[in-house]
């Protein structure tokens, strides 16, 4: 009896503890890992700068198998991390139920829209980034095909594809427009191999420009096309240095401002709660341009870029985004 | 369909069937002799990590490949001891090594490489680059056959053709050698084995190890051949599917070339077309990708011919006293 006494004391000390922390922002890194070169890897370079600028701290784990979302979840929070930032469509429905339990926590969620009191989800205009680098394989293809590799079948892969196709078929709309996605599960992230045979099997039937939205498994689509001579558009992070002269530009997704701006607003305690939208303007998504893929992009494409930014940020163009009603005007799947 | 993306198919069919071949091969010499093996998977992972990672560091893809087979060899000992020696269950065994090797891969890459579970990318020697085969271009010109022999057949790298030299290979051994007959027999009866005077334990070893060697192939030829590098979990279930193929092959090795062909086959057909279309009906995607699965469990029910695995398989071997 004293012995459970003593435990339940020794908890409640803990609790107590635990409480009194100062609140550190907590980031839960996504299957994948944070070092995917891509969406994961964003964001950890978001927190990494956030901490050199500030001088900063925050707490930081990685899920190793999708069972252990909620445990995470719920063991950062309880820790005392304020806000706790979650990455990936795929915690959407675990926060649901999550967020409710600890209402003085602050939840960040990208990727997906969660519509409680205390969670700020963060979303992106990946159909508008997408339109753009679509544009720009249109106009470097020479086939006349163009082509996506997707990692799992979800809506925010498929939005990724159809921008990317509206974006084709807006420069030349006679072009031809290939979709392949890795596969059903979420083992369509980390598989290099499939990746590549999908490229190979593309650039047989004509593509010349592969653009990859796959997590890990697009390394394997980026190191096809550099290996069948074909120009690749890269995802999330800028991965234009993977492959220099093959490599036409990356969509970039500026989860690494996504986190560095929450972890900024708690700072200074003013981050908001409800629906933050980061698109073409307010540079959420761009087209990455730099020195490794400065020889691939003509003036021209540029110009048609720059152009159809601006008519996107005015309402001038529409692109339309798929997961508003499911369905793409530009391509089947 | 023209006859073009008919040599297409094939060609990206025998690149996605060999690492299952190589597997299944694997899968036949443990499995006739009477050891069940599901670690295929993990040993061909281990195998992926050390090949890539060795070829890395040195710029060899040689190196590599002996340190990929090396490992792969040492997890086949594991289940050789655990199975053979100490008795144990053949099925948790191989489940432990897949998910040793599924959290030891990435462990000790993120500890060399710290680059996130992979190793960096391969390029120039540290990778296996395609061959080809003599005459292919000189052939080439011949209608039919010439394109299948040149666009098809050629122009892979030497990995493939050591897979399917494995097929009659394994095929001798087994059914022409005394080694065979007696491995094969291990499998069906290990005490009438015992019983003239051979080894059950020496020749069960012999077999789980040339297991460990061409599931040591498979795994390097997906890192070094396919891939240029190491992630994690980069077997995505090959493993599974060519244990699939054993039993749809029925443990006889040039079914096995025919499943894993098969098996290969749909695959690359469901990368090409989304759905498949036959003017009636169509067939989705996902059906195609299910069909070595829904096959097996076919076989398996008894429905096209019977599957009947070598009888003392699973059942470790306990001298009579």
């Amino acid at each position: 009896m004293t012995f459970t006494k003593t435990l339940l004391g020794a908890a409640a000390a803990g609790a107590l503890l635990a409480g009194a922390a100062s609140a550190e922002p907590g980031l839960i890194i996504d299957l994948g890992g944070k070092f995917d070169k891509s969406f994961n890897e964003s964001a950890f370079t978001g927190a990494q700068r956030w901490v050199e600028e500030t001088g900063g701290d925050y707490m930081e784990t990685e899920l190793a198998s999708e069972a252990q979302r909620e445990q995470t979840m719920r063991r950062m929070a309880e820790r005392g991390a304020n806000p706790v930032m979650v990455l990936g469509f795929a915690n959407a429905s675990t926060l649901e139920t999550v967020a409710p339990d600890y209402p003085d926590t602050t939840f960040v969620i990208v990727d997906a829209v969660v519509d409680q009191p205390n969670v700020q989800s963060v979303v992106f205009a990946e159909h508008e980034g997408s339109y753009l680098a679509g544009m720009m394989a249109a106009m470097a293809s020479e086939t006349d095909t163009v082509s996506f590799v997707g990692g799992m079948d979800v809506p925010l892969i498929r939005k990724f594809a159809c921008g990317y196709a509206q974006g084709a078929k807006a420069v030349n709309p006679d072009i031809e427009v290939i979709s392949n996605m890795t596969g059903t599960t979420p083992s369509a992230w980390n598989d290099p191999v499939k990746g590549g045979e999908l490229t190979r099997s593309q650039v047989s039937q004509g593509s010349d420009v592969v653009y990859a939205a796959a997590g890990g498994t697009g390394t394997g689509v980026l190191q096809a096309a550099a290996d069948e001579g074909i120009m690749a558009i890269g995802v999330d992070s800028n991965q234009n240095y993977m492959h220099p002269g093959t490599m036409l530009t990356s969509m970039v997704k500026r989860v690494d401002n996504a986190v560095y701006d929450a972890f900024e607003a708690a700072q200074n305690g003013n981050l908001e709660t409800g629906l933050q939208e980061k698109n073409l303007s307010n540079d959420g998504v761009v087209v990455a341009m730099d020195e490794f893929n400065a020889d691939l992009v003509t003036e021209e494409m540029t110009a048609a870029v720059e152009q159809a930014k601006a008519d996107i940020v005015s309402g001038e163009i529409q692109v339309h985004d798929y997961s508003s009603d499911d369905s793409c005007p530009a391509l089947d799947f | 369909m023209s006859f073009v993306d008919i040599v297409q198919i094939l060609d990206s069919t025998i690149r996605l069937a060999t690492p299952l071949l190589l597997a299944c091969l694997a899968g036949l010499f443990s499995e006739r002799a009477g050891v069940f093996d599901i670690g295929l998977e993990g040993k061909m992972l281990v195998a992926a990590f050390f090949s890539a990672a060795v070829a890395a560091v040195t710029g060899q893809v040689w190196v590599g490949l002996l340190a990929g087979v090396g490992a792969a060899m040492v997890f086949a000992l594991i289940h050789g001891l655990a199975s053979i020696t100490f008795r144990g269950d053949q099925l948790i065994s191989g489940v432990a090594i897949n998910f040793l090797a599924a959290g030891m891969t990435v462990l000790i890459a993120q500890d060399w490489f710290a680059q996130g579970s992979r190793t960096p990318a391969l390029s120039g020697d540290a990778r296996f680059s395609s061959i080809d085969l003599p005459f292919a271009e000189a052939l080439s010109g011949v209608p039919y056959l010439g394109p299948i022999y040149a666009e098809a057949l050629s122009g892979h790298t030497i990995l493939v053709y050591i897979a399917l030299l494995a097929v009659p290979a394994t095929w001798y051994i087994l059914f022409r050698t005394r080694f065979g007959l007696r491995l094969r027999a291990v499998g069906e009866n290990p005490g009438a084995v015992d019983t003239a005077g051979v080894s059950v334990t020496r020749l069960r070893y012999a077999a789980v190890m040339i297991c460990g060697l061409l599931t040591g192939l498979a795994g390097a030829y997906l890192a070094t051949g396919l891939a240029a590098g190491f992630t994690k979990d980069m077997t995505a279930g090959r493993g599974f599917i060519a244990l699939a193929a054993l039993i749809f092959a029925k443990w006889r090795p040039w079914h096995a070339l025919g499943a894993c062909l098969l098996f290969g086959f749909l695959q690359a057909v469901s990368n090409r077309y989304s759905t498949l279309d036959f003017g009636i009906v169509q067939i989705p995607n996902a059906f195609v990708l299910a069909l070595p699965y829904i096959l097996t469990v076919v076989i398996l029910a008894g429905f096209v011919g019977k599957a009947i695995p070598p009888r003392a398989g699973g059942q470790p071997y306990v001298k009579e006293r």
